[in-house]
């Protein structure tokens, strides 16, 4: 009865708000009730339904710093697309880095819905001012890292993003929806590239464990912090934004890709990883934090190039999108004024 | 036919890996995605022309051994499409010049009397005729946009139209191979592909060279010093780490 009382007055509250007037307004009070209310009935926020300052801003910082982690995360790969070292593999390879691009336009989209701005988004991550995945500050130095980032750096971020497929906020769920399809493709290429290399000559096995070797401790940063030391964790799972903690989802991925490295007859280079039987999980060794926040902080191999390299494609761009801007004023100027354009010409 | 084949697969898979040193560094987003899908598709077409010269061959080799272990003075590609990518501009204009080509003459190949090459034209007319929309578009934002704009697409023009010709001066093979119904003649294609140049540059209020020097030499072999770093790059696996599969 209440949760049909509460649909009720949420679909006044939606659809006839122009009607109230001012001393009709509800509370924050009551808004926020009504607000947590939805989120424990699980029905999505959509981009007109009020919600907490807070939650907005959590939720733009979180897409936005997403929606950057696609396009920084164009430049490691992209960087062997003229090496490829086959025809079916530079059009895999094309094709995933240009589906990146395609997840980064959607999600500032998403972004946008909250009232962000696509530009002003841009500009926090050329200041510096947001963060994206540090995963990307990592070179790509051998073609299987091409491999490997798939397998890993995507399987963490599907790990991640499968979770993100029921947030709470509508937008943002059904971008993940169309997102996961795709990084579940991208993962499984990676692991067929992985697979060419590991059961291919031994020149391109070490390739393979090369890779391995350098990817597995930044894929099992990505999950952030210990939940202990995590500080946005608490609030976001309150708003079922995030639904899973840090820890439970690096020890998925862990549970998850052991056994694929075994199948590859690779090394996980953990030297303390070995199956708890009692706990049903593996267990796996202490990770390096403090390489993860120095990596953060800016200290990483690439931080600076990645930055310089989006920099540059925005300013060198900039004369572009100006021309393009410009053209469609005019174009929509002659179309109001016929006769001056003439006149003009 | 195998050489006119090639030449046809190299333009494709050469221009189609310029357009790929593009992506993750576009003017903007929707752009990267742009220019990626028309390296996709080219980079596609070369690699059915290669797998239809394997054919004919019989060598039993495969459409990689023709990309990545042949020499520059092998390739056949025209010298437009080899040349860098510049500024946006640079690389708007190669682009717009190759694609007015390249659809007329895809346009005229799919009535050649080789029936795979007419279903292969059919096939990728479909993906060209986006290709010239695409950049005919882009031609009149930037001459149309601002002055700075207009100027670097006037530059860009200026530079690159010494390559125009060559795509329309036929080699002995393309005259051997027209004579027999296989390919157009190009002498008269030349009318329609000069036509819709002219029309964009005008729509877009830029001028190509009066009477410039028309460079060749791509189509026989004979290449700018761009062709031999592109392949340095492209090959570099295959080449150091022979005969595997990858």
């Amino acid at each position: 009865m209440f949760a049909t009382l509460i649909k009720i007055r949420l679909h006044l509250q939606r659809n006839f708000c122009f009607l109230l007037q001012p001393y009709q307004i509800m509370t924050s009070v009551n808004l926020e009730a009504i607000f947590q209310s939805k989120i424990d009935d699980e029905v999505k926020i959509e981009p007109k339904d009020w919600m907490p300052d807070a939650y907005r801003k959590t939720l733009i910082r979180q897409i936005s710093q997403h929606a950057h982690s696609e396009i920084v995360g164009m430049l490691p790969e992209g960087n062997w697309i003229t090496r490829a070292p086959s025809l079916r593999r530079k059009l895999i390879l094309l094709a995933k880095v240009q589906d990146e691009a395609g997840h980064g336009l959607y999600l500032y989209s998403a972004a946008e819905t909250l009232g962000a701005d696509r530009d002003e988004l841009v500009q926090q991550l050329l200041t510096g001012k947001a963060k994206y995945s540090s995963i990307f500050n990592y070179p790509t130095l051998n073609w299987a890292d091409i491999g490997a980032i798939g397998w890993l750096v995507d399987g963490a971020a599907i790990t991640n993003q499968v979770m993100l497929t029921r947030t709470s906020y509508g937008p943002y769920a059904r971008a993940m929806v169309r997102i996961c399809k795709e990084e579940s493709f991208h993962q499984r290429q990676g692991y067929e590239l992985m697979m060419a290399m590991s059961f291919g000559s031994p020149e391109q096995k070490a390739m393979a464990q090369d890779a391995l070797n350098r990817w597995w401790w930044p894929a099992l940063m990505m999950f952030g912090p210990h939940d202990s030391e995590s500080t946005h964790s608490d609030q976001a799972s309150k708003w079922k934004i995030k639904r899973k903690s840090n820890d439970e989802l690096r020890q998925n991925f862990v549970d998850v890709t052991v056994p694929q490295a075994e199948y590859l007859g690779l090394t996980v280079p953990d030297p303390d990883l070995r199956w708890n039987e009692e706990r049903g999980h593996y267990d796996f060794g202490k990770i390096n934090w403090d390489e993860f926040w120095n990596v953060v902080k800016g200290n990483g191999p690439c931080n600076r190039q990645r930055i310089q390299a989006r920099t540059k494609a925005y300013e060198d761009g900039a004369w572009v999108r100006e021309a393009a801007m410009a053209h469609a004023e005019k174009k929509e100027q002659r179309k109001l004024q016929p006769e001056a354009a003439v006149k003009a010409a | 036919m195998i050489k006119y084949l090639l030449q046809l697969a190299d333009n494709a898979l050469i221009l189609g890996h310029r357009l790929g040193e593009w992506c993750g560094h576009a003017p903007e987003m929707e752009l990267d995605i742009a220019l990626t899908n028309v390296a996709l598709d080219l980079t596609g077409q070369a690699r059915s022309l290669y797998q239809r010269v394997a054919e004919l061959e019989g060598l039993g080799k495969d459409e990689d051994d023709y990309a990545y272990l042949r020499d520059a003075w092998e390739f056949r590609n025209a010298l437009l499409v080899e040349q860098p990518n510049g500024d946006f501009a640079h690389t708007l204009v190669r682009q717009f010049i190759f694609d007015a080509y390249n659809y007329h003459l895809h346009h005229a190949l799919t009535q050649s009397k080789d029936e795979w090459l007419a279903g292969f034209a059919a096939k990728s007319l479909k993906e060209i005729t986006y290709h010239l929309r695409f950049s005919s578009e882009w031609m009149l934002r930037l001459g149309d946009g601002t002055e700075v704009s207009h100027a670097k697409l006037q530059a860009a023009i200026d530079n690159l139209w010494t390559y125009a010709g060559e795509l329309t001066t036929p080699n002995e093979i393309e005259k051997e191979l027209a004579s027999h119904g296989i390919c157009p003649d190009l002498s008269q294609l030349k009318t329609a592909i000069e036509a819709k140049m002219a029309e964009v540059l005008a729509a877009a209020n830029v001028t190509a060279p009066v009477g410039a020097w028309m460079q060749s030499g791509g189509k026989d072999g004979s290449h700018s010093e761009h062709l031999g770093f592109i392949l340095a790059e492209m090959q570099f696996l295959q080449r150091a780490y022979p005969g595997l599969e990858w």
